[in-house]
């Protein structure tokens, strides 16, 4: 699915690819019991994002130029080395769903012995996200706040007269 | 999109499922999987979904500018508002057990809902924002 969209030329199939991808991934989510990341990869990877590329797609071509092969080179060379210095690095990671993995051992354990009784919550992922580590999802709204008011300053400013009450704030 | 029926009424029939479900997402998120985040981003689908099947000038009307303007501040405001009640009430920033003096565990649950609450409004309002922004634009 990757090669299919970096050979297309097409850039609505493109996008495409991208929505169902993105739902595949989500489904992998599902089936490794991560069935919070699988909604909000569903929702946001495949969702949202899909209807933003297609705004964005309205706003240019929908068509690739095609670009000479000696451009292209240098790119592919920097992409696999990265490539491979990742497939590296997974060399290093425990196998998947072993018990003795570190991950398993520290912080996890206290959470899932603790948060019954400090948080009183069910759902685990929610009491993590939202109490334990409550700074970093507020530093995740504030990016996406900042998100907001950078597309606002980059492409929300009305180049018309807007109609109605768009500047009174 | 005026002209065709059947996306124009599927819209109708589905918006108010998909708000409700947005809803649940966001107050069921403390048991079931979801939370502010997805939530917030289903919220703001739906609204997309109404720019797209009955135009942009329309779902402006139904949510003006000003409103997710509003809200995408405020939700940020609310969860760092609600942060700052735990120093106040003499613990720490983000602690939110201190809301509920005696059970601390209901102060926990209080918390978090309302910081997902934050989270959820700011989200929708910036998914919307955003979405305005890119059709606004090629026209």
């Amino acid at each position: 699915m990757a090669v299919a969209a970096i050979r297309l030329r097409d850039l609505f199939a493109v996008v495409m690819l991208f929505g169902i991808y993105s739902f595949v991934s989500a489904s992998l989510f599902v089936v490794l019991d991560a069935v919070d990341v699988a909604f909000t990869e569903a929702s946001v990877g495949a969702g949202v994002s899909t209807v933003f590329m297609l705004g964005a797609l309205a706003l240019t071509a929908s068509k690739e130029k095609p670009k000479s092969a000696r451009k292209t080179l240098l790119p592919l060379l920097a992409v696999t080395v990265t490539g491979l210095a990742l497939v590296y690095g997974t060399w290093d990671i425990p196998a998947y769903g072993d018990p003795a993995n570190p991950i398993h051992h520290h912080l996890v354990q206290r959470f899932i012995e603790d948060s019954p009784e400090e948080i009183g919550i069910p759902n685990i992922v929610t009491s993590v996200l939202a109490s334990y580590r409550g700074y970093d999802t507020l530093g995740e709204t504030t990016v996406v706040f900042t998100a907001a008011i950078g597309v606002l300053l980059l492409i929300g400013g009305a180049r018309r007269p807007p109609s109605g009450q768009d500047d009174a704030r | 999109m005026k002209r065709y029926t059947i996306p124009r009424v599927g819209t109708k029939l589905l918006l108010p499922l998909i708000l409700l479900f947005a809803l649940y997402v966001q107050f069921h998120g403390d048991y079931g999987p979801g939370g502010g985040f997805q939530a917030g981003v289903i919220f703001g689908a739906g609204f997309i979904l109404y720019a797209l099947i009955y135009g942009l000038d329309n779902a402006r009307r139904l949510m003006p500018p000003w409103v997710l303007r509003i809200g995408v501040s405020l939700g940020v405001l609310i969860y760092a508002g609600v942060g700052l009640l735990g120093p106040l009430l003499g613990g720490q920033y983000l602690d939110y057990a201190v809301l509920d003096a005696r059970d601390p565990a209901h102060g926990q649950h209080l918390g978090i809902l309302w910081v997902e609450l934050g989270v959820g409004i700011t989200v929708s309002s910036v998914m919307v924002t955003i979405f305005y922004a890119f059709a606004g634009r090629g026209r």
